[in-house]
């Protein structure tokens, strides 16, 4: 058969589609529930991290995160409208598959964190560090815009809805040795103790430029970090946003108010 | 090892470097070269990319048309690509993370096409598999050169252990902060390429 004619050329072409597509999602099929696992295992580690149960960096088993998550950490779904918890069942949440569907979004007014929708249902976790069955902890999911990426995280709070105990990225583009170290250790320490709300009730965290002050004379405020001013920004801005009331803020009034549940 | 295949695969570590003598792939070796791990990842898929692309597009070479030759090299190194992104997602979670978009980005390397049009296309598989380790092994040293000055001197560390303390962790070392940004790989790649041309003024541009 003729190399350069056009029979040829058609027939070549799709033998060499048919055999790489094949290739490509044999492989992508046999390795998804390896993959699945790991951003699963990924998230259970990141909020065992953010509350001290796992310390950060420290080397933990695959077996020993599922144990520790099991043993400790709840799943709840709330209402972030009503700021109350619903009886959805947490594994049928996917908030970030849920942001891109109109049903299950909505959509906010320009905020300076850039965040375009909110989810109507979000997934907290509920800590319980002593086995007493009571909530010591609660973590809550962040994201928004820095420099040049929207950074994913947690943060988690005390009881009382208002003191900080943590926060970490578990997703991010930022420059490393510059907006990156919002990974750094030394700057998360800066963190626990630190409070969320001022007296008024208002969401008053923010990362200053510069050095902030000891926890107990300037709870509000948290060293920026040198050299990544808009990636500061963006964390303070994302916490204004979730802690807020279009966020977790009234879930949270409503665990300040009736105390521990 | 016969000299010829030795050749194929050392002559692209100093002689013909594909970073420093043909200046391909250039983009990769800015974007993840910030740290030692991360170079050395890119580099193992890189090398498993172009041999594996080298020694396919080598056994149908007799049959490519020649006229859509370039597009069916491409759509098998696509495919190579998505594999390997596949298999990092599923075996090496955390550093496939940190890679993000740059294994994807092997696709548009030079470096992968550039062998497989110019060797493959007219060299029998055994060979051009050797040709294929050997760029990547090219592409890997500037890579881990790069990367490894790069966080030694940025971030004090080699592999994320410790190596010289930092000031803000309570230590003497002040990073400096250009080699973690991208135009500090230019200015290594450049010392690399500088260095390289001392040794053998033979790669020296007429000019």
């Amino acid at each position: 058969m003729d190399r350069n004619g056009p029979t040829y050329i058609v027939l070549f072409a799709v033998a060499v589609c048919l055999v790489c597509s094949l290739f490509v999602s044999t492989a992508a099929v046999a390795l998804k529930e390896r993959q699945e696992i790991n951003k699963e295992l990924d998230q259970q580690l990141k909020v065992l991290n953010v509350t001290g149960i796992i310390k950060e960096g420290e080397a933990a088993e695959r077996t020993a995160i599922v144990e520790k998550f099991k043993a400790h950490v709840t799943p709840r779904i709330i209402d972030l409208a009503q700021g109350a918890a619903v009886d959805t069942d947490p594994a049928t949440v996917n908030v970030r598959k849920a942001l891109s569907d109109p049903a299950l979004r909505t959509k906010l007014d320009r905020n300076s964190a850039q965040v375009p929708y909110a989810p109507k249902l979000a997934k907290v976790y509920e800590i319980d560090l002593d086995g007493d069955k009571r909530m010591d902890l609660l973590v809550l999911p962040i994201f928004g815009k820095g420099l040049w990426s929207t950074l994913w995280g947690f943060l988690a709070v005390e009881r009382d809805g208002n003191t900080i105990k943590g926060i970490t990225y578990y997703e991010h583009g930022e420059t490393p040795g510059l907006g990156g170290e919002v990974d750094n250790a030394r700057w998360k320490g800066l963190w626990p103790g630190r409070k969320v709300y001022d007296a008024q009730g208002e969401v008053a965290i923010a990362v200053k430029k510069g050095q902030a002050g000891t926890v107990a004379d300037d709870p509000h405020h948290v060293d920026g970090l040198s050299g990544a001013t808009i990636t500061s920004q963006g964390v303070t801005h994302m916490l204004e946003l979730w802690l807020g009331p279009k966020g977790y803020g009234p879930y949270l009034k409503t665990l300040q108010k009736g105390g521990a549940s | 090892m016969s000299t010829k295949s030795r050749e194929v695969l050392l002559d692209p570590l100093l002689n013909n470097n594909p970073i420093a003598l043909q200046v391909l792939g250039i983009c990769s070796a800015l974007a993840v070269t910030t740290k030692l791990e991360t170079s050395v990842v890119m580099s193992l898929a890189v090398i498993a990319v172009t041999a594996l692309s080298n020694v396919s597009i080598s056994v149908i070479r007799n049959f490519i048309p020649p006229s859509i030759r370039i597009i069916v090299q491409l759509t098998i190194i696509a495919s190579l690509v998505i594999v390997t992104d596949q298999v990092l997602k599923a075996f090496l979670f955390d550093i496939s993370k940190q890679l993000s978009v740059f294994v994807g980005l092997i696709i548009t390397n030079c470096i992968v096409m550039g062998r497989a049009e110019a060797y493959a296309m007219a060299n029998p598989p055994v060979a051009s598999f050797i040709d294929g380790i050997g760029n990547g092994l090219g592409y890997s040293l500037v890579l881990i050169f790069v990367g490894f000055f790069r966080e030694l001197f940025g971030s004090g560390k080699l592999f994320g252990m410790e190596v010289l303390p930092l000031v803000t962790e309570g230590g003497w070392y002040n990073p400096n902060g250009l080699l973690v940004l991208a135009p500090g790989a230019f200015f290594l790649i450049g010392v690399f390429i500088w260095i390289n041309r001392v040794i053998k003024p033979a790669q020296v541009d007429a000019s």
